[in-house]
């Protein structure tokens, strides 16, 4: 191919893309590096008065976050909900998977739509149905515990009982979404792999450990990730329900940026949390790709 | 954005000339944006056809905000300058909004005004609406109403205990609360002081003196004022005489209160409605309000509340503070007292007989006139939260008193760098 030819190839291919990244450069790149700009300062209330109040203060906003015991009590807290919820979210999910692509499973479009239904829903609107669900004296959890002789949970009130009460509700209302991509990598798995493997003598339990588990590793690998950085970015669910109480339980690394951003307006603080979670994130995103890329050779 | 500029054409049109404009912010004859918050938002409705009956020209819009989302709500209005004419603000959020510029002060037309008297008002609530500025203090808002701290307790309960009357010093205090506990054989508390709350410790501490120092810049909760009403409080959480417990693990406490679990109880002027509301009929006659006891005899309390202010950038500050002096007069008052329970801030709304001839309010009253404001400084609402988990820890003596004050008083100082240099800076320029 000629050099002309290849630059109008180019120019057509610069083209093409121009809208997508002129998008990106303004509601990505731009934001982000302002964001950047932004951490490096003391931007805050008096800054908002009078703009040449602001300092350039270099990495001071980071160096301060790191000696704050309440951020180090968010980024624990959030680790929580991470640690035990995402196995837990993702477990719910493959078991509804293997449930509904069971061949004995009946009506399955309708399980489907039912289990997929809390995610298509507003996390504020059942966010307060949940807050009835779980009412100590009142809440439907607690008097089926106490149906079987467990006595009730302060499950919003207990600084133990709130964070689990959080994943509770969280995996409720994110397992569907996962649900549906498993159960697509499901439903692409060969019927004549599960016929050979019988043929072997394989029952369901080695079936699923040999067969299934591997062919849907990949998949499970990206639904991590994904799952990962979502549960990594805890908001609403704490913001409707416990406010971060009590005892501070429930304080994510995004309700304390929130905080320190539009309660205290001290945006500078809130960027450099947001450049810390993201950095966590990342870190945390790519540690599992390299788990992905084991000898076997399955890649995501 | 179109769509509601769309939207606003729409109503514009169905509502006919009477809104014409409605959507122009800056036209100094439309009608009036005001903001309110809760409750109050809910009955201004009611107080203003008076209002319209006396200026016939003017409308009002009133627009609620939920309290929890309120700041908020204001601090990106300001940012945004989409604030409205006037506003009710809650008085510890006034130097915030004095340091952003946001307020019109109000000393002129308060002195060239035949309705509100400045006197009139009690001394310590009008005083968290006076404010530094570079030309001596000003007046940046007028209290709407005001709310403070005292005591709630159980008359049948003391008079068992063998005391007459309420106390109204620490030591006398004390004394009931231990004869109550030892009473009770660990059925019953002398008092309840919720451990979220922080308005109790922060009332005992302004009885003692400045919790800040350096001219706002430093803490001084390291220092012995604020040490002696941190020891009494905590004392009474480690003596028994008090449960170490918050608002969600007493889940109701006019139930708690009914039973007997305690005698006293630190809380605000909302709650003689509900005491007379949700105790039962055979609990009413047994409970009063008293004034707060000090280190030696009555002390003062909390001055909270909310005020009604004035934004710089409104174009129709004329019709707004009409709107204000109306909401200030001792009869809208007394009306307004009467919808919401919320306390006149003015000694003439006060003359009405429905509060003149009520027991529990005369003890708010007393209090009225010793009330004493917190540091006026926009970073004091974080800083007396990060005070009560401090007093926290000392209660459950997961720290000493001295370790923890020091490590407040640390943050503090950092919190309030920014202050420091604002003030060389300024002392530089002059």
């Amino acid at each position: 191919m000629s050099a002309v030819a290849r630059r109008g190839v180019n120019a057509v291919g610069w083209t093409l893309a121009a809208p997508a990244l002129v998008v990106i450069a303004v509601f990505f790149a731009v934001p982000v590096a302002a964001g950047l700009a932004l951490s490096l300062t003391d931007f805050d209330l008096y800054a908002l008065a009078d703009i040449a109040t602001m300092r350039f203060v270099g990495l001071q906003n980071y160096t301060r976050l790191l000696q704050t015991p309440l951020f180090w009590q968010a980024l624990g807290n959030t680790f929580y909900f991470v640690v035990v919820g995402v196995p837990v979210s993702i477990g719910l999910s493959l078991a509804a998977a293997l449930l509904l692509n069971a061949r004995v499973a009946k009506w399955q479009p309708f399980f489907r739509t039912a289990l997929f239904a809390p995610v298509v829903t507003t996390v504020v609107a059942v966010a307060v149905i949940w807050r009835y669900l779980l009412h100590t004296r009142y809440g439907l959890i607690n008097q089926g515990f106490a149906a079987i002789g467990i006595s009730p949970i302060d499950w919003l009130g207990n600084p133990h009982w709130s964070m689990p009460a959080i994943i509770l509700f969280s995996a409720w209302k994110n397992f569907g979404y996962n649900m549906v991509i498993l159960l697509a990598a499901l439903q692409a798995v060969p019927r004549e792999l599960y016929e050979s493997a019988r043929v072997d003598g394989a029952g369901p339990f080695r079936q699923f450990v040999d067969l299934t588990f591997p062919m849907l590793t990949p998949t499970l690998v990206m639904v991590g990730i994904m799952t990962i950085s979502g549960y990594f970015q805890l908001f609403a669910e704490p913001y409707v329900m416990t406010q971060g109480g009590p005892l501070r339980s429930t304080v994510s690394v995004l309700y304390f940026m929130y905080e320190e951003g539009f309660r205290w307006w001290n945006l500078g603080n809130a960027s450099a949390v947001a450049f810390l979670l993201f950095v966590v994130i990342f870190s945390v995103s790519w540690v599992l790709l390299r788990f992905d890329r084991d000898p076997t050779g399955a890649t995501a | 954005m179109q769509r509601r500029g769309a939207l606003k054409g729409l109503g514009g049109l169905a509502l006919g000339s009477a809104l014409a404009g409605c959507g122009r912010r800056d036209d100094p004859r439309g009608p009036l944006h005001f903001w309110a918050m809760g409750r109050e938002a809910e009955v201004v409705a009611d107080l203003l056809p008076a209002f319209y009956a006396r200026h016939p020209g003017v409308t009002v819009l009133v627009q609620q905000l939920p309290v929890s989302a309120a700041h908020e709500k204001l601090l990106t209005a300001y940012a945004g300058d989409s604030l409205p004419d006037l506003c009710q603000l809650g008085n510890t959020w006034l130097p915030e909004f004095t340091a952003l510029d946001a307020l019109e002060p109000l000393d002129a037309r308060v002195a060239a005004s035949g309705v509100v008297q400045r006197e009139d008002y009690f001394a310590g609530i009008l005083d968290t609406n006076l404010m530094a500025t570079r030309n001596g203090p000003r007046l940046f808002g007028l209290p709407w109403y005001a709310d403070t701290r005292l005591l709630f307790y159980r008359t049948d309960l003391l008079q068992a205990a063998g005391f007459a009357r309420p106390p109204q010093s620490w030591a006398e205090w004390t004394d009931a609360m231990r004869a109550i506990t030892q009473r009770g054989g660990g059925q019953s508390f002398g008092a309840l002081l919720p451990l979220n709350e922080p308005e109790p410790l922060l009332a005992m501490a302004l009885q003692q003196g400045a919790l800040l120092a350096d001219d706002d810049t430093r803490g001084a909760f390291s220092k012995p004022a604020f040490r002696k009403a941190l020891d009494f409080y905590s004392g009474l959480f480690h003596e028994g005489l008090a449960p170490a417990m918050n608002d969600t693990q007493i889940s109701n406490v006019w139930d708690e209160f009914a039973r007997g679990l305690f005698t006293f109880y630190i809380t605000g002027p909302w709650n003689v409605g509900e005491f007379r509301r949700r105790l039962p009929a055979s609990m009413q006659g047994r409970w009063s309000t008293a004034p707060l006891p000090g280190p030696d005899g009555p002390g003062v309390s909390t001055a909270g509340g909310s005020s009604l202010v004035l934004f710089r950038r409104s174009p129709r500050q004329e019709s707004a503070w009409k709107l204000i002096e109306f909401l200030s007069e001792p009869e809208t008052m007394q009306r307004f007292y009467s919808l919401t329970g919320d306390l006149p801030p003015r000694r003439a709304a006060w003359r009405s007989p429905v509060l003149a001839n009520d027991a529990q309010a005369q003890a708010f009253l007393q209090q009225l006139d010793r009330l004493r404001a917190s540091p006026k400084i926009p970073e004091w609402e974080r800083i007396v939260q990060e005070m009560q988990q401090t007093a926290e820890r000392v209660v459950q003596r997961t720290q000493s008193a001295q370790a923890a004050t020091a490590q407040l008083d640390a943050w503090v100082d950092q919190v309030l760098e920014k202050r420091r240099w604002l003030r060389e800076r300024a002392g530089a320029s002059r």
